[in-house]
């Protein structure tokens, strides 16, 4: 099986990482990278667990391979904060207690942040659709749509 | 055991420069090789060991194809590169075919539209499609790349059943494209799944309805099923009950029962056969009074 060199920029950092052609994006960024906030829940695009930016847009990335992200900019949840800054929608999921088990977060804020970059005052209703690929086993998720409104407020 | 993560099996992947390299790799690896767009069917086929292919093909990005362009005159051309969160959100789309953007919004989630095309959506050729309905009654047509150069096909003759189309080893779609649409359209796709959001569907059905001077009722109506056959249904009887009789509740629901008679579903993990005759009947009587309202003069 082929190996490949590729470059990407990753959480503003740019990278050279040797990729496997069967390599998930997901894979990269978790066994490569060691960045383990993004996490593997279904592998079949369906939980959204592993939601990433890839060119300022979600993708589920155990979608994507690895090779196809020469050249893409992707920002995982450890790319969020700045200097030390939680995101808002990170500041709004704390204090609307919208954290149980934590597993689908990391997906759930990188979606949020995804729509709040395309719709800065969504509807609830554009809140709960943005987070249809967004599965949570936990809250019930009217804690996460607080948290959503709430960071649009901020 | 379940592996509840299977890893992708081994395969290479080959990205070709042109069109031209894409369709002689593809024509000299039959069997072994498979075009590949977003990837959101093919993953999740390799990683449960239906599709063993040794190569993937990306044929994204090659030649103009992520590109949407409408012509006032001649109609809108969608590249197979173009994923479905651009088509939903195309002003052009919205103006002229907003029942394709419908329809494009009940595929799975945003993310996983980041990454689906309506290309790819047809090319799958799963009678689940939500899109590919609303492409047949639009009157869809492929432009296909193949060793020979460039050929149209239509989608009425495209399906030959679950995932299988009359492609060709080496054939790669570049495009889709549509006529302008008559004057005075209007469409709906109803959806129905095991939940409201992301779940295939159960049925799904696809209406346009526009007036039409030459008919005996002054309308044409067509419509589309999805998950109730083997291939994506189109409903010819229906057509000629709704261009023969004038349009009232009558015959709209003799209509309905007509694409409940056409539709030959199975049981499945989703439904039952049963079942979702019933959901055919009642959920076509409501897309077609929908577009009745929308569409009577």
């Amino acid at each position: 099986m082929a190996f490949h060199k590729i470059n990407l920029k990753i959480n503003g950092v740019l990278e050279q990482v040797d990729v496997a052609s069967n390599m998930t994006l997901l894979g990269m960024i978790r066994e490569k990278l060691a960045l383990t906030g993004t996490k593997n829940g279904c592998s079949a695009g369906e939980c959204g667990a592993c939601t990433v930016l890839m060119n300022g847009e979600p993708v589920n990335s155990c979608m994507v391979l690895a090779v196809e992200c020469e050249g893409a900019d992707i920002v995982t949840i450890e790319g969020l904060a700045h200097d030390g800054q939680l995101d808002p929608v990170q500041r709004a999921i704390i204090d609307s207690g919208g954290v149980q088990c934590g597993f689908c977060t990391p997906g759930i804020l990188i979606s949020a942040r995804a729509l709040l970059d395309r719709t800065p005052q969504p509807s609830d209703l554009e809140i709960s659709e943005a987070l249809v690929g967004n599965l949570c086993r936990c809250t019930g998720y009217l804690r996460i749509v607080d948290s959503i409104r709430e960071a649009s407020r901020m | 055991m379940i592996n509840p993560h299977p890893g992708l099996p081994e395969f290479d992947y080959f990205k070709p420069a042109s069109l031209v390299e894409a369709s002689q790799f593809l024509a000299s690896h039959v069997n072994q090789a498979r075009p590949m767009m977003g990837g959101t069917d093919i993953f999740v086929r390799m990683r449960d060991g239906v599709w063993t292919d040794k190569y993937l093909v990306d044929v994204k990005n090659l030649d103009g194809m992520n590109e949407i362009l409408f012509d006032p005159s001649n109609g809108l051309k969608i590249g197979a590169s173009v994923n479905m969160n651009r088509v939903i959100a195309s002003s052009e789309v919205n103006r002229n075919y907003p029942v394709l953007a419908e329809a494009a919004s009940k595929v799975a989630s945003y993310q996983l539209r980041t990454r689906a095309t309506i290309v790819g959506n047809i090319c799958n050729a799963s009678p689940a499609g939500d899109t590919t309905g609303i492409c047949m009654l639009l009157g869809g047509v492929l432009n296909v790349h193949g060793v020979d150069g460039f050929r149209q096909v239509s989608l009425d003759n495209f399906f030959l059943g679950p995932g299988k189309t009359v492609l060709q080893a080496g054939d790669i779609v570049t495009s889709i494209q549509f006529p302008l649409p008559p004057p005075g359209l209007a469409g709906r796709y109803i959806k129905l799944g095991r939940n409201n959001s992301s779940d295939l569907a159960i049925v799904g059905i696809s209406v346009v309805g526009f007036p039409e001077k030459s008919t005996q009722s002054g309308y044409r109506f067509k419509l589309a099923l999805a998950s109730v056959a083997p291939v994506p249904l189109v409903v010819g009887n229906l057509e000629s009950i709704l261009t023969q009789k004038s349009i009232n509740d009558e015959t709209l629901t003799e209509a309905a029962q007509a694409a409940m008679d056409a539709c030959n579903p199975i049981d499945d993990v989703r439904a039952s056969a049963r079942y979702r005759k019933l959901m055919v009947r009642n959920l076509s009587l409501r897309a077609l009074k929908e577009v009745w309202e929308a569409i009577k003069q």
